[in-house]
This record gives C-alpha cells, sequence and structure tokens, in this order.
C-alpha cells in the first residue's frame, strides 16, 4: 500500500531547488491563462498541491499564481479545478490587501470548496461574522435557480463555525435559523422527489408522477418526513431535512443551554414562564405557533425524536440502514436528555417514551451503545419522575462489562459516561463501587486505550471497605488479562483441538477442578472475598501465558494504578486497614504472576509505599512488627526480593522504639535485633544460594545501620553489634569475600561498619544522631524559644537599616 | 463536528524512526480556531498537531495487532471490502491539552500500512462517526486504487477533498440512509470517472 515510490515523491516534493520551482509556477501560470484547461494543467495543479503540502513551512505563490487560481475557482464551473485551486490555496499564505471578498454579491454561487478556503483563512472575529452574515442572507433570500449545493451546505458551515465562535450569530441570526430549522424538520414534503438525474430537485413535465415517501420497511410513511423515510429521488427540502437533523443536536448545545452566557437570565425567566405554558401547549399544537422560535424549535426537536424511536422498531431491508437506526436512537434520546435538561417539564412526557425504547433493547447486547445515552437520560432525570433505575445498573456494570469487553468502542463510551458522571454515581448508585472487578475487565483486555480512563475513574472506586479486595485484584489484572483470553478462545473454540498443541493453561480453565479459581476472577461484584487461597496455583496454571503480548501489556499498566491506589486508600483508611494493607504487601510479594520485569516493578512500587505509609503511621510499624520481623528475619528473601527487604529491614532499625508507639518493649526490640543479627551473620558468612546473585552493598549497610539504631535504644545489644563489626574489618582484611565482589563496594561497607562502631562508642550520642528526634528534621527555628530571638533582632536590623 | 480527518503510516518508514508516521493526507475542519495566529502558524500548528495524533494512532494500532495475534494479510485491488472487514478499528481519548485544547476522541481504522483516522468532540455521535470513517475508508480504497503499489492517494488528493466534500461536508456528519446515499455515492463516482 505505502510503497518506495510514495516515499521518493514526498523527498522530491520537499527538496525541489527554488529555481526549479520559480520554472514551475511561470509554466503553471501560462498554462492557466487560456480558456480550456487540459490533462497538463490538471497534472502540474496536482503536483503543486503536493510540493506545497508536503513542508511544514508555508510557501507563498507568486502574485500573479494566487490571482489566476483565486480567480479559477470563483469562475469555474468544473469541480475538478475548483477543488484543486482550493486545497492549493489552503497550502499557502493568502496575498495581504487581497482577501477574499466576504462580502460578495448574492448572484455568485458559494460552493463547497471557495467556502472551504474563506472558512480556514479567516483572519478575525469580524471577517467571520460579516461571512455569517452573508450565508443567512442568501439562505433568506435566495432564487429558486440557484444551484442546489450552495445552500444545501449552509447548514454544514453554519456547524463548523458553531463550534468555536458561537457569538458570530447575532439573536436575529439565530431566530432566523431556529426558524429555517422548524420548517425543515417538521414540513418537508412527503411527497417523493421526482426525476432520476443525480439530485432530483427539479419535477420536468417528462418525468413520472413522483410518489409519496416510504418508511425503511417498505410500507408508506404516515408522518411527516425524516432521515429514516426513503423515496426514488428527494427535493430540495428533504436534503435540508437531512442536514437540519444532523446539526439539531450541536445546535441545541449551543443556543439551548440555560447557563448559555450572555443570555442566562433572559431563558431562566422565560423558561419558568413558558414551561408551563409548553407543557399545556404540547398537547394541542395548533396553537404552538403563538410559541417563541427557540421553544418551537424545541417543540419540534422533541416530535421529531419520537418518531426516530418509533421509526426504528421497523425492520428496514438494508444492513446500512439497520445500522443508521441505531444511530438516529442514539442521536434521539441524546436530544431528548438534554431537551428535558433545558425544560423540565417535558420529562413526563418523555420518560414513557425512553421507558419504552429501554424495554424493547435492554436484553439484546448489540444495542448496548444505544443503551448508553438511555443510561444518561435515566441519571439525569429519572429521580424527578421517580422511576426505578436499578435495571439500568444492572446492565452498565453488570452484563455490559461482563460480555462486551472487548467492544473497544463501547469500553470507550461506557468509561467516559462514568468519567462525566462521576460525582452523581457515587452519590446515587452504591453499585458503582462494588462493581469494579467488572469494570477492570476493560482495563484488562485493552489496557493501552482505557487506561487513562482508570487513571480517572480509579480514585473514586477505592474505598475503605472495598480496599483490599480492589488490591488483590490490581496485583492480579494480569491473571484476569490471562483469563479474559481463555474465555473468549474457549467460546469460539469449545472442542478441544485433537492432538493439536493445546494449551495447558485452556485445559486448567475447562476443567471442572480448578474452575472454581477462574470464575473468581471473572466474577462481577466485590464483597465475595478478598482473594481466592489457591493463588499460587492459579499463578502456576497461567504461567505460559506470561508471554501473551495482551497479558504483558496489561502489566505495564499496574504500576501506575498501584500508585494512584495507594496515593487514595491513605486518605479514606484508618490505622487498622494500613495495618493490614502492610500485610498483604508483604504477602503478596512473593505471589505474582511471573511475568519478566512484572514482578521487580511491583516490589519496587511495594518499597516506595511501604515507606510512605509509615513515615505517615510510625505506629504501623510496631503494630505489624511480627509480620515484618517474620519477613526480615528469612534470609531467603535477602536474594529474592531485595528491594523490599532493604526497605522493611530500614523501616524496622527507623520505628521501632518507644517515641514512635509506647507499646514497644525492649524485649521486642531485642528480637528484631536477633531475627536482623543472625540474617547479617547468614549474608556475610558464605557465598550467596546457587543460582542467585551477590547482595547489592546497600543490603548489608542497611542491616548494619539497623541493627546500630537498635543498639542505641537498648544498650546492651551495643556489645554484640561492636563485635560483628570488629570481626567484619578483620574478615575483609584478608581480601575479596564470597558474598562481595566488588572491591570499592566492599571498602564502603566497611567504612560505614567503622562509623557505626565509633558512633557507637558514645551510645547516649548515637542515638540522637542515628534517630534525630522529628523536630530536628523539621526545623522551624523561628518557634525555638533559644533561636528565635537571635532571628528577630536581626530581622528588625535589617528593616531599620534598609530605612 | 468532526475536527479532521486523516490518512497516514501504521507501518515502519525507512526515512524516518519506528515511532514516527507520515501524513499522507489531512483536512482540518473547523473556523475560527487560532484566530490570534497568522495563517502560517494556524497551518504550522495544525501539521504538528495532527502529526502527534498520526504518531498516537501509529501506537495504538502497532499494540492492537500485537494483542490480538493476528497475522496481517496482504490484499490487493479489487478485494477492498475484504480489507476493510480486516481491518483493526479503535478508539483513543486525547486529554485536554495534548495536543487539543479540549478533549477529543480519536477514532481509528488500520487496513495494513495505512491508518485512516478521524478526531472529533467527544460528545459526537460516535455510532455515526465510526460509519462515516468506514465508507471514507471504503471510498478511498477504491478510487485511489490503494490497495495496489500507486501512490495516488499523494497526487489525487481533490479526489478525497470532493469525497469528503459530499460524505463529511466541512466536518459535518451526516445521517444519510442508504438512498441518500446512493445519490450522494453516483456524484462522487461521476467525479472520480473523469
Amino acid at each position: 500500500m505505502y510503497s518506495h515510490g510514495s516515499e521518493s515523491l514526498i523527498k522530491q516534493a520537499r527538496e525541489i531547488q527554488e529555481s526549479e520551482l520559480q520554472k514551475f509556477y511561470s509554466r503553471l501560470v501560462k498554462q492557466l491563462h487560456g480558456r480550456e484547461f487540459g490533462h497538463e494543467t490538471i497534472d502540474s495543479l496536482q503536483r503543486l498541491h503536493l510540493i506545497l503540502s508536503a513542508t511544514k513551512y508555508t510557501r507563498t505563490l507568486p502574485p500573479e499564481l494566487q490571482k489566476k487560481l483565486l480567480s479559477l475557482l470563483l469562475s469555474s464551473s468544473v469541480e475538478q479545478l475548483q477543488a484543486l485551486s482550493s486545497a492549493v490555496l489552503r497550502e499557502t499564505l493568502p496575498l495581504s490587501g487581497q482577501e477574499l471578498n466576504y462580502n460578495q454579491d448574492a448572484n455568485s454561487s458559494l460552493n463547497s470548496h471557495t467556502a472551504a478556503l474563506l472558512l480556514s483563512q479567516t483572519g478575525s472575529r469580524s471577517d467571520l461574522s460579516s461571512f455569517c452574515a452573508q450565508l443567512l442572507r442568501s439562505l433568506d433570500s435566495r432564487s429558486p435557480e440557484g444551484p442546489a449545493h450552495s445552500v444545501l451546505h449552509t447548514l454544514p458551515i453554519l456547524n463548523t463555525i458553531l463550534s468555536h465562535s458561537p457569538d458570530c450569530l447575532t439573536e436575529d441570526h439565530v431566530t432566523l435559523v431556529s426558524k429555517k430549522l422548524v420548517d425543515w424538520l417538521r414540513y418537508a414534503s412527503t411527497q417523493q422527489g421526482g426525476g432520476t438525474s443525480s439530485g432530483g430537485f427539479f419535477t420536468g413535465p417528462r418525468s413520472r408522477q413522483p410518489g409519496p415517501i416510504a418508511e425503511l420497511d417498505g410500507t408508506v410513511s404516515g408522518d411527516f418526513f425524516t432521515v429514516l423515510c426513503v423515496g426514488q429521488g428527494f427535493t430540495e427540502d428533504q436534503w435540508m431535512n437531512v442536514y437540519s437533523f444532523s446539526m439539531l443536536r450541536h445546535w441545541l448545545l449551543t443556543y439551548h443551554t440555560v447557563s448559555n452566557g450572555n443570555t442566562t437570565v433572559d431563558t431562566d425567566d422565560r423558561s419558568e414562564v413558558d414551561g408551563s405554558v409548553v407543557s399545556v401547549v404540547s398537547a394541542t399544537s395548533s396553537s404552538s405557533r403563538l410559541l417563541p422560535p427557540k421553544e418551537r424549535l424545541r417543540e419540534k426537536a422533541f416530535q421529531y425524536c419520537q418518531r426516530l424511536i418509533e421509526q426504528s422498531d421497523r425492520k428496514a431491508h438494508k444492513r446500512t440502514d439497520t445500522d443508521l437506526q441505531k444511530a438516529c436512537l442514539v442521536e434521539a434520546v441524546c436530544i431528548l436528555d438534554s431537551v428535558c435538561v433545558e425544560d423540565a417539564s417535558l420529562v413526563f412526557k418523555a420518560f414513557p417514551c425512553v421507558k419504552g425504547l429501554y424495554g424493547r433493547l435492554s436484553s439484546d447486547l448489540s444495542f448496548a451503545r444505544v443503551l448508553l445515552p438511555i443510561a444518561q437520560f435515566y441519571l439525569n432525570h429519572g429521580e424527578m419522575a421517580a422511576v426505578d433505575c436499578e435495571c439500568v445498573w444492572k446492565l452498565v456494570f453488570g452484563r455490559f462489562p461482563a460480555e462486551l469487553f472487548s467492544d473497544a468502542f463501547l469500553a470507550h463510551e461506557l468509561l467516559r459516561f462514568l468519567r462525566l458522571n462521576l460525582a452523581t454515581l457515587q452519590l446515587r448508585v452504591p453499585q458503582y463501587t462494588r462493581s469494579f472487578p467488572n469494570l477492570l475487565k476493560f482495563l484488562a483486555w485493552d489496557s493501552p486505550a482505557v487506561v487513562d480512563d482508570f487513571v480517572d475513574l480509579l480514585p473514586s472506586l477505592v474505598t475503605a471497605g472495598t480496599a483490599v479486595e480492589l488490591l488483590h485484584s490490581l496485583l492480579d489484572l494480569p491473571c484476569l488479562s490471562a483469563t479474559l483470553v481463555l474465555q473468549l478462545r474457549s467460546t469460539y473454540f469449545p472442542i478441544a483441538e485433537p492432538g493439536g498443541r493445546g494449551l495447558l493453561s485452556l485445559e486448567a480453565f475447562r476443567s471442572p477442578t480448578y474452575r472454581g479459581l477462574f470464575l473468581f476472577l471473572l466474577r462481577g461484584e466485590a464483597g465475595s472475598g478478598d482473594t481466592i487461597d489457591r493463588l499460587s496455583t492459579l499463578h502456576q496454571l497461567l504461567a505460559e501465558a506470561s508471554d501473551w503480548p495482551r497479558v504483558i501489556q496489561c502489566a505495564q499498566t499496574v504500576p501506575v494504578l498501584l500508585h494512584i491506589y495507594f496515593n487514595t486508600v491513605v486518605t479514606v483508611a484508618d490505622e487498622k486497614l494500613l495495618a493490614h494493607l502492610i500485610s498483604v504487601l508483604l504477602e503478596r510479594s512473593s505471589l505474582l504472576l511471573n511475568i519478566p520485569k512484572y514482578v521487580k516493578e511491583i516490589h519496587r512500587v511495594f518499597s516506595c509505599h511501604l515507606l510512605r505509609l509509615c513515615k505517615l503511621r510510625p505506629s504501623l510499624v510496631v503494630d505489624q512488627s511480627h509480620e515484618l520481623l517474620e519477613f526480615a528475619g528469612t534470609t531467603a528473601n535477602v536474594y529474592s526480593k531485595e528491594e523490599i527487604f532493604t526497605h522493611v529491614v530500614w523501616v524496622l532499625g527507623e520505628y521501632l522504639s518507644v517515641s514512635c508507639d509506647s507499646r514497644c518493649s525492649v524485649a521486642l526490640i531485642t528480637s528484631c535485633f536477633e531475627a536482623l543479627e543472625a540474617v547479617l551473620f547468614e549474608v556475610t558468612s558464605s557465598a550467596p544460594p546457587s543460582g542467585e546473585a551477590r547482595p547489592a552493598p546497600r543490603v548489608i549497610t542497611s542491616l548494619m545501620s539497623a541493627l546500630a539504631k537498635l543498639a542505641s535504644r537498648s544498650h546492651d545489644l551495643i556489645p554484640r553489634v561492636s563485635l560483628f563489626l570488629s570481626k567484619l574489618r578483620t574478615v575483609t582484611r584478608g581480601g575479596s569475600v564470597p558474598w562481595c565482589s566488588n572491591e570499592e563496594d566492599l571498602v564502603a561497607i566497611v567504612t560505614r561498619g567503622e562509623e557505626l562502631w565509633s558512633l557507637l562508642k558514645a551510645p547516649s550520642v548515637a542515638q540522637s544522631v542515628l534517630t534525630p528526634p522529628p523536630h530536628v528534621n523539621t526545623p522551624q527555628w523561628h518557634r525555638d524559644t533559644n533561636v528565635a530571638m537571635p532571628l528577630r533582632l536581626r530581622a528588625l536590623t535589617s528593616l531599620t537599616h534598609a530605612n | 463536528m468532526v475536527h479532521s480527518f486523516l490518512i497516514h503510516t501504521v507501518c515502519p518508514v525507512s526515512a524516518l524512526s519506528a515511532a514516527e508516521s507520515r501524513v499522507l493526507y489531512s483536512r482540518v475542519f473547523g473556523a475560527g480556531e487560532g484566530l490570534e495566529l497568522r495563517p502560517d502558524e494556524r497551518r504550522l500548528l495544525h501539521t504538528e498537531k495532527l502529526l502527534a495524533v498520526a504518531r498516537q494512532v501509529r501506537s495504538a494500532v502497532a499494540l492492537s495487532r500485537d494483542a490480538s495475534g493476528r497475522v496481517l494479510v496482504e490484499t490487493v485491488p479489487g478485494e477492498e471490502v475484504v480489507a476493510l472487514q480486516e481491518a483493526d478499528s479503535g478508539v483513543l481519548r486525547l486529554r485536554a491539552g495534548e495536543p487539543f485544547p479540549g478533549e477529543m476522541s480519536v477514532l481509528w481504522l488500520g487496513v495494513q500500512s495505512l491508518g485512516f483516522t478521524l478526531v472529533c468532540e467527544p460528545h459526537e455521535n460516535l455510532l455515526l462517526a465510526e460509519g462515516t470513517l468506514r465508507n471514507l475508508t471504503r471510498h478511498c480504497l477504491e478510487h485511489l486504487h490503494m490497495l495496489g503499489p500507486g501512490s495516488e492517494v499523494l497526487l489525487r488528493s481533490d479526489r478525497i477533498d470532493v469525497l469528503l466534500s459530499r460524505l463529511l461536508p466541512h466536518g459535518q456528519l451526516l445521517f444519510l440512509n442508504h438512498r441518500f446515499a446512493q445519490s450522494l455515492e453516483k456524484e462522487v463516482a461521476a467525479y472520480m470517472a473523469k
């Protein structure tokens, strides 16, 4: 598809020499002098476009060429020339002083390509406003013989202006367009357009008598024209019906929201007064002409959407029409929603319609994307209409994630729905925070696409009640990813491949013995248990999944989410929960799916947050001393979990003291000391067990420092430390040691040992040096009674001297 | 409203680094954006932003293909419908400021070595946008003979302009039933035949 030829074309276009380019320009100017333009001219224009668009930096055309192209755009009737000249001019700088005249006379047609150029090169708001004004003038008073397309594109052009500059339209303009929209939406012709020519805009005497329009299932239409009506050909106002509906929602959102800046006060007052009027009047539409244009448009929009919803129930003959019906349903429900937000009295009229639609579609998963706007409607107006929304949430948080996790578009829209309505959901839908096992399925399936959404959503899912289960779920996300792959594979290939290379994990997935493990992962709601006992079995069964790309992609997102989790959980957890989390950390550090780099990354995250938690609540260390000591006292952990081990040792040394928690006893300090001492002996007396790397110097030094700190709090232990440190010095004098390969590292370790040894010779000093009291670390000199006075005097002196 | 439409590479290009993408066609709709800038500054800004989008789609396509593990099958001219059925598709969320001022949804279709991308405002009807993107892609594949080795997309960009002017005029997504679509496609076919 993309070949070397294309690359070299682009290269040529970029590297064209200035002289060659000038020659090309003059040749083109000559070619454009004539009346007729042949293939060569077209070819040259196409090449010119490539040359101009190939570079980031905008070129300027010679003025003569530019003028020629401009006149070609405005006067030619050949669409190819219009398109090419518009494209070329869009890539260049407009000539100053030669801007397109925005106030063209009403006779000359504004073709789509000219409009495109105008829109891309407007220099200012006022230009845009005058262009708008001209556009609407031509809309209001156009001659019937004008070329058809000039009117058709008015609405798309308006729509594009609305996106960035809605204030380009004055109140009068808005009124005018509202009136026109009402006409086109509600009163378009219900007869088919005559003639078989491409647009069918004119009914000549020779064409057949057109019949009435039809619905998508072939029956004759009994009501007004909509986008879901068909005919052999279409009249102009039927085309405008399509264009009107296509921009209707955007129009309503821009000019009809109550919080619209310049008309807030007016609309508020009006809707209060007219609100009651509308609800009475809309029952009898004959008096609707009394309504102001905006309100009338709202009413017609409402009717149009109701008709679309009814029309979508018909069975269309063509697949593209079925897809269109779905898109129309989405649009119709969204418009009804925004109309009801604007005028709350319409809720009672709209709800039966939406509720009926829900009833029709709720059991059909292929309509899932239509059910999301319906859920939004229920969320916005359900309370007002006192309707029970339970069934909707069961779908959104239950069936959709569980069965449609692999639909990228549904995932995007559902997660967006959650993000936009987070505050309301947390308040009114208690299932939300319990549904994370289901929601995480979107993440497990396609992490790169949705991780950004989860970064925003995760904090809201962290609650005190489910925090532990959520942590386990996050850690087992790669397992969930593998399980979903197996689930899909199992569905598509229900019978095992005979003699083929069957997957062990797939067999395990299907076997009744292990079913429970997988079913736990696939659960839909939280609350049935934090995790399973046989987690290690599950990891073994899924061992071959550790190189599946989907699982690896998922594993890469877990560390980020864990950081967010921990940062959030400290704000909602009490001391008891934090203590529990520490023991979960320690437990899970050896219970992770064995994906390369994954385990190391998780350990790093754990270490970071273990430190933070203990810094935040130092008494946690004494609280969890049993688990921490068990972890630190296991020599194997030095080799397999070096990062966490180092940090556990550090927090033990730092926070296991009476000043952090009064429950800390001498016995506790001594038992901790003994555990760490034993590990240190083991590590420094022999080579590491086979297969393991030598421990980093940091491990040794942190063990030594921890021992020194503990000894400084219980002075009986000092002689033991000193003895060890002097022995260490002796041993290392003999040259290399089996537990440290690098000479420099060894020297550093020994130096540290010597420092600690000399420090411990003065026990009272040692304690305050090794574990300085908090007020030393966070100086607030201005508060200290001794230090404050000199500071104040100095400040006053400098102030008086300055004057 | 659709902000922009682009066609770009999603395969490795020899002249570029592995993560980069070559934009073969781009069209930005919308007026009044960046009014305070000069036209050439605006153009440069658009080009840079679209390059950033193309890069992101490139990586999304690569990751999606990796994860699904499907083997890429080369199709030949005449098999456009098959190529479209086999195409990878997805949607990305771009946060506000990265690189557009507001949040955007980016829909993409990966057909072998090329990506077809629509950048939409997030509240847009994505069902309709998805259908429109597929339709546009099918027409591009057919009328520009993209399944062959040709480089017509570079030299025949006026065809894409005309296609867009009918099916996505000024970035407006249209609710077209099969008869309206037929009528517009007849016009497009008539243009392409010249």
